[in-house]
């Protein structure tokens, strides 16, 4: 940051600056210089910091209400429905939320495995977004189990007895983490407890991924360095603030397509029965964004492997930059990583699509396939590609095309010698 | 000052206090952990009586006991016949009929898939026995397991009968 020694204006702000120099702070909210050719991808961090705040502050608000208890849950749901002001509204904004919440991290997640924004010098970013990432689907997925419907009670029952698979002391686990024998009351207890602290935890882990972003900056789409800031960068207000707010607005649109009109649209019927603990719904499924993880735990046969399996695939995501070998960043340099960046989009549709699926016939073994490159992407095709890819020049500076309107270097040679 | 590595009193004094406090710590926070495992209440429901005398031969009925449901299936002679014709080495988990059901009429055993703990559908899939939905798991009509991804069979919990219609599990 160029504003180290930044003061305050008015003399309360020194005053209070000199003793908690905390609005020294504000230039990474002002100054801070932000690569110029940021696209609409780049909008998705802000997005994210929005539902962020949106699901705490609506989270407060149905704790107010809410009744954590297995004979009262379901009731205290519809209570919040039917009776509390406002309480649709809450609700479906809250649980709507955070479907919006694993969409934007998502696009955000796929957009810095295409501009190469986990290799170095931002691993670090990476690795924390990527435990923000499980804390997330954590927190979504106790968040699942509060209203004790039979999706709830179910998802809880199927995800808690993974832990069963580990070996000897599986069961101890199991009864450990159940507060009894089955899925019940303390369950339901100590999930609202922790659906309430992880929020928390994500927002520290925030500060922290932004700390560690505004070390080296922001990547960009050509993937280069910052050469000359005076010529590569903007302030961050009000170039990207703005930018930020339009593309929050456009996204807000549909997010306010689903609390409006189809409130319901993502969830599952089932979830409307209260939890019984007798019958088991003919066919699970868990919320939509952790369907490519639940396929992948379908889809090997054995209940200890599965288990492995699904761990491992989010875990060959944490150490992805020391697996990405290329030294060059952006996709747009990469002819044949391009192509694989989308043969793995849509390889993860197909494994969202399968795990909505029955875990049978055709499905079983797309599913299968699918588990298999996964994993063959980011364990082969990735190492290898860094020696082996052929990659296009990289122009000089970020100013460098956008001058020569072109992205590429020889491209842009070639249009200076034309001139 | 020495570079050769040699213990001290002092080094003594480091370990000696850290173990203490790593010990310290652990016992601290024990109570921390263990007051997520079952509590004494729900120990306490450690057993219930079930009254047999209504359910017809081939018919089933399931219980909650500990918050798990229990089936307790009156097998008719076709079952038990079947259970016991089959050739232990085509199974994932050899174990005799005679050793699951005591009483060859009625087998009792948890209603919980071995896989994810889903509870199975009676008198459906392959084995004529039961069929987990979630994922695929097949029992037989003595709840082993024959196909799918369960590793195990159906779990017989402990109960005896108290007397000819009733039956006490736990």
């Amino acid at each position: 940051m160029s504003d180290q020694n930044y003061t305050p204006k008015s003399k309360l702000g020194k005053w209070f600056n000199d003793r908690l120099p905390l609005l020294t702070l504000r230039a990474h909210l002002t100054d801070y210089p932000t690569p110029k050719n940021l696209n609409y991808w780049w909008t998705f961090g802000a997005i994210l910091t929005f539902f962020l705040i949106a699901q705490i502050i609506t989270g407060i608000i149905l704790a107010m209400h809410y009744i954590a208890h297995a004979d009262l849950a379901f009731e205290s749901v519809e209570h919040i429905m039917r009776n509390v002001n406002y309480g649709w509204l809450i609700r479906y904004f809250h649980a709507n939320g955070s479907s919006m919440f694993f969409l934007a991290v998502y696009i955000h997640i796929f957009r810095s495995l295409y501009y190469g924004s986990h290799k170095s010098p931002r691993e670090v970013i990476w690795v924390i977004g990527m435990i923000i990432y499980f804390l997330m689907m954590c927190t979504a997925f106790m968040g699942y189990v509060l209203p004790w419907g039979q999706m709830s009670f179910w998802a809880a029952t199927v995800i808690t007895n993974l832990f069963s698979a580990v070996p000897l002391v599986g069961e101890s686990i199991t009864n450990w983490l159940w507060g009894g024998f089955a899925v019940g009351s303390p369950t339901l207890t100590r999930f609202y407890s922790l659906h309430y602290l992880f929020p928390f935890l994500i927002f520290g882990l925030v500060i922290l991924h932004i700390w560690a972003l505004h070390i080296p900056g922001n990547n960009n789409p050509i993937g280069i360095d910052v050469k000359q800031p005076s010529k590569d960068t903007v302030p961050f207000h009000p170039y990207i603030v703005l930018k930020d707010l339009f593309a929050l607005l456009v996204f807000l649109l549909l997010f306010a397509f689903f609390v409006f009109y189809s409130p319901n649209l993502l969830g599952h019927p089932d979830n409307y029965i209260e939890a019984n603990p007798l019958v088991t719904p003919n066919h699970i499924v868990p919320e939509w964004y952790l369907l490519p993880f639940y396929a992948i735990l379908r889809s090997i046969p054995n209940k200890l492997l599965g288990v492995i399996a699904m761990f491992a695939s989010i875990f060959v995501l944490v150490i992805l930059p020391w697996l990405d070998t290329s030294k060059v960043r952006s996709a747009i340099f990469r002819p044949l990583y391009k192509q694989f960046f989308w043969f793995l989009v849509a390889d993860v549709i197909i494994l969202g699509y399968m795990g909505a699926m029955p875990a049978e016939g055709i499905y079983l073994l797309v599913a299968r396939v699918a588990t298999g490159y996964y994993f063959v992407h980011f364990l082969i095709i990735l190492p290898i590609l860094g020696y082996k890819e052929k990659t296009l020049d990289i122009p000089l500076s970020i100013t460098d095309p956008i001058l020569e309107n072109s992205t590429n270097q020889s491209l842009a040679k070639e249009q200076i010698n034309k001139k | 000052m020495s570079d050769q590595k040699k213990t001290k009193r002092r080094d003594f004094i480091f370990t000696a206090s850290y173990t203490l406090g790593a010990v310290g710590v652990g016992t601290a926070v024990w109570p921390l952990i263990d007051q997520m495992n079952p509590d004494a209440s729900v120990k306490a429901l450690s057993s219930t009586e079930v009254d047999l005398s209504s359910v017809q031969p081939g018919q089933s009925i399931t219980v909650l006991w500990r918050g798990k449901p229990v089936f307790i299936k009156r097998r008719t002679e076709e079952e038990i016949a079947k259970a016991k014709q089959v050739d232990l080495k085509e199974l994932k988990h050899p174990e005799k009929d005679e050793d699951r059901a005591k009483n060859p009429e009625w087998l009792v055993m948890l209603g919980i898939c071995t896989h994810l703990g889903c509870v199975p559908l009676g008198n459906k899939g392959e084995y004529g026995g039961w069929f987990c939905p979630c994922h695929g798991s097949h029992y037989d009509t003595s709840g082993r397991i024959r196909k799918g991804p369960a590793p195990t069979n159906l779990e017989i919990p402990k109960y005896e009968f108290v007397d000819n219609n009733t039956i006490k599990i736990g």
